[in-house]
């Protein structure tokens, strides 16, 4: 009792006590300042030692030969502007030839081959990636404008991850699906976006090859370079000739690939739009069919969420790759009574993120992949203002040449409002409150789309309730955008159908008796 | 927001504290995602710091270095020569600034004091109430503080007592620090969390609330004397905490981690979450300290390796 009383005799005292020793900054003055002050100096990555050729042909039958109609087109970097080579333009007869190399490998070698033998050359794909990670990062980075450090951090290592993973399926398929037998397919053609080209390369290679599939793949036509250097690692590891054929071009091709008789299997990661096509001409073919398509997702920020790691998942969520992500969490759903707060950290916290050359190290934004995608992304952000939006941007100067654009923020969206309804694909996130879960739920399912949406909450049962009703194929609680080999991916909706990665990534890829 | 659970032993004096600024403290502070947290922090180590930029970075850290030594075995020579060390750490043309302070025992303040005279760009801070335990009575914890002032001491780094913040005896851990700030009189107060006992990132979260609102002019993180001592994402959370009190009052509250930073690349890593977390303003020893021995040693030299372009070995630079 006697210490009790002296602590309250103390806390009398205290009470007068704290003084204040240091300068009030007045209310107006209360801002951080993210200046110039120890500014870091470039820290370029070296790209020297990784020249490009002058010209790409496309990679038939374990061979690199040149279009049967000889055109070509120039591939640039979209930072600067460059061209960086010629890459060959597949007719349907390069891809006639292209199927029929996989269909032959398919026949006498691959479909043949004991499953272990087959995981051996995935391991050994997964091992030389590795050890050229350096490489193919800058590559991706010069060709598609993504920042090397999400190339070399990010997508380096899950391209590797995902052959690693589904090596070690190869010669265990007859457990994954009990009381039921896995068989390949046959061919598969493939068609790929440019946003992550070559790990969307291998999220498409490794499973099908795991499953016993021959592969044709078709880059996107801004970002060729590295699925094709893809290519010589293959023939380095000695996969056999026409196992995965690789076709260049622009939408053509992709048509001569998914109309071809002779294919068993559309995989398509793209525009919902595009994705609509390929299922109309595949409908009655026979074929089989996984779309992977746009997305608009929720990120929805309660008022009991950890609010600085909150803002830290907004922005992994919107900003990541330029926003040139299916998965982006590109609506945010802010609960009103914290709206005020968000907008002034996440206010601050972009002013910190720096844009520029791609092949800087401390470059967190980089190009905007095209020049078509830049001028998408402006019109979309104009229709937004024209309709009553607020413009928030971070006052970092942009590179003269090259396509940019820099972190945005629309505030006074409604759902109404095209930003909040159609896929940017860019740096810009649209800003909404909302009251209760319920209208977050309401709100969050409001679309034609259903690939991703991000929860943030103290409390773990609002996750779980909310997750269950969320149309979702990927749900992201107090993180967002976490990639993981064994993680299963894809949408609901206009999202798309069938799931990549994991055990269901098989799924794609088998028949099963 | 969560709300603070104060137990029953602390009600009386918590209810007998009236200021409005001190139930604000109280009533709800931020949950921290752990996850999140770490990662955010491993995100500063990202940033590639070459050239001018790293002899830059070099430079300010050591002018933010408090030059510890923390012995039993100390001795009014050992102090003197850290003295001269922080006053100019190597060679004038290397244009090394001064370090921020010397940090020393309360016995060892006088020699300290003796040796930097009243006017040194170097300060003098002391550890004292109850280093590094905090685990004695408050008037003894206080005496000792006047004692140490009183010697010349331009900083106080106080121990905060963990007993009462991990019993949920916030309102005393609370009154300490507001009388341990009156005993300092014109001296600075830091106050030390010893974030390594208080386990979670909430708890850190709130010991820096409740140290920043009852007089601490600065948060941090460690002894040095328990393990593990300052880590990047802890300082990530008391930065925060610090930003979040601007905000409210105007008041720019400084940090120091303390404990287990050695290396430049490490110190770097640091200077880079504040500068990216608060902004220029903090990118300041009046703002940041860092508390080390052996790392002005490291820093120095990166700094000659950055002006002579090669490594020289380690007997060329004082010990630390």
């Amino acid at each position: 009792m006697k210490a009790k009383s002296q602590v309250a005799k103390i806390s009398a005292k205290a009470a007068v006590v704290p003084k204040i020793s240091h300068p009030i900054i007045p209310l107006k003055d209360r801002r951080l300042n993210f200046g110039a002050k120890w500014d870091y100096t470039p820290s370029l990555e070296d790209a020297k030692p990784y020249p490009i050729a002058p010209r790409h042909e496309l990679f038939i039958n374990g061979k690199f030969i040149a279009p049967a109609a000889r055109n070509y087109f120039p591939s640039i970097n979209p930072a600067t502007e460059q061209p960086l080579t010629e890459i060959a333009e597949a007719n349907a007869d390069d891809v006639d030839r292209a199927v029929k190399a996989a269909r032959r490998a398919y026949d006498r070698v691959w479909g043949k081959m004991p499953a272990r033998e087959r995981g051996k050359y995935l391991y050994r794909i997964a091992r030389i990636i590795q050890e050229k990670a350096r490489e193919l990062a800058v590559l991706e980075t010069v060709d598609g404008g993504k920042p090397i450090k999400e190339s070399r951090d990010v997508d380096l290592p899950l391209v590797a991850a995902h052959f690693f993973y589904y090596a070690g399926w190869a010669d265990k398929l007859k457990y994954a699906f009990p009381g039921k037998t896995p068989h390949p397919l046959g061919v598969a053609g493939q068609i790929i976006p440019w946003n992550f080209p070559l790990l969307m390369a291998a999220w498409k290679i490794a499973p099908a090859l795991a499953c016993g599939n021959t592969v044709v793949l078709k880059p996107a036509e801004t970002t060729s370079i590295t699925a094709l250097r893809l290519a010589t690692i293959f023939q380095e590891a000695g996969l056999p000739d026409g196992v995965v054929n690789i076709v260049t071009g622009a939408g053509a091709t992709g048509a001569a690939i998914v109309n071809h008789p002779d294919i068993n299997k559309i995989a398509f990661t793209g525009s919902t739009e595009v994705g609509k096509h390929i299922a109309k001409a595949v409908a009655g073919s026979g074929k089989k069919l996984t779309l992977e398509l746009g997305g608009k997702a929720a990120n929805i920020i309660f008022e009991d969420a950890s609010l600085d790691q909150a803002i830290e998942g907004i922005i992994a969520g919107i900003y990541f790759n330029q926003g040139h992500v299916c998965c982006a969490g590109s609506r945010l759903l802010v609960q009103e009574g914290i709206y005020p707060q968000v907008i002034e950290k996440l206010r601050d916290r972009i002013q910190t993120l720096r844009v520029g050359n791609p092949l800087d190290k401390n470059t967190d934004i980089g190009a905007i992949n095209s020049a078509a995608q830049l001028a998408k992304i402006r019109e979309l952000v104009q229709s937004g203002l024209d309709e009553g939006a607020a413009l928030q941007q971070t006052q970092c100067a942009l590179p003269a040449k090259g396509y940019w654009y820099p972190p945005t923020f629309l505030t006074g969206v409604t759902h109404a409002h095209r930003v909040a309804q159609e896929e940017i694909f860019g740096p810009v996130l649209s800003v909404m409150t909302f009251r209760t879960p319920e209208e977050a739920l309401e709100r969050a399912n409001n679309t034609p789309y259903g690939l991703s949406a991000g929860i943030w909450t103290d409390k773990g049962s609002k996750i779980f309730k909310m997750a269950a009703k969320l149309q979702a194929g990927v749900i992201w609680a107090n993180c967002y955008n976490k990639f993981d080999p064994t993680s299963p991916f894809g949408g609901y909706k206009e999202s798309g159908f069938g799931r990549e990665g994991g055990l269901q990534g098989l799924a794609a890829y088998s028949r099963l008796d | 927001m969560k709300t603070v659970p104060g137990t029953l032993a602390t009600r009386p004096a918590f209810l007998a504290l009236p200021p409005a600024s001190f139930q604000r403290a109280f009533a709800t502070v931020p949950t921290i995602d752990q996850i999140m947290t770490e990662e955010r922090a491993a995100a500063f180590t990202k940033r590639s710091l070459k050239t001018t930029a790293k002899l830059a970075g070099l430079k300010m850290a050591v002018s933010m270095c408090d030059l510890t030594t923390l012995e039993g075995k100390d001795t009014p020579g050992k102090v003197a020569y850290l003295c001269r060390k922080a006053l100019q750490p190597i060679e004038a043309k290397y244009g090394v600034p001064p370090c921020a302070a010397v940090c020393v025992y309360p016995n060892l303040v006088k020699p300290a004091r003796r040796f930097l005279g009243d006017r040194s760009p170097v300060k003098i801070a002391a550890v004292a109430t109850g280093f590094p335990s905090g685990q004695y009575p408050l008037r003894t914890k206080l005496e000792e503080v006047r004692r140490t002032v009183a010697d010349g001491a331009d900083e106080i780094d106080m121990v905060i007592d963990r007993g009462a913040f991990l019993a949920g005896e916030h309102a005393r851990m609370f009154d300490e620090i507001a009388a341990t700030k009156a005993a300092c009189g014109p001296a600075h107060l830091k106050v030390i969390l010893e974030t390594g006992e208080l386990v979670t990132y909430d708890n850190v979260r709130l010991a820096s609330e409740i140290a920043m609102q009852a007089g601490g002019d600065f948060i941090k993180t460690s002894t040095g004397k328990v393990s593990p001592a300052a880590t990047l994402p802890v300082t990530l959370v008391m930065l925060e905490a610090i930003r979040d009190h601007f905000f409210a009052t105007g008041i720019r509250i400084g940090m120091k981690p303390a404990g287990g930073i050695r290396t430049a690349k490490q110190a770097l890593a640091y200077l880079v979450m504040v500068k990216e977390t608060l902004g220029d303003d903090w990118l300041t020893p009046d703002l940041f300290r860092i508390g080390a021995s052996s790392l002005v040693t490291d820093l120095l030299m990166q700094i000659v390796k950055c002006a002579e372009g090669n490594y020289q070995a380690a007997e060329y630079f004082s010990l630390p």
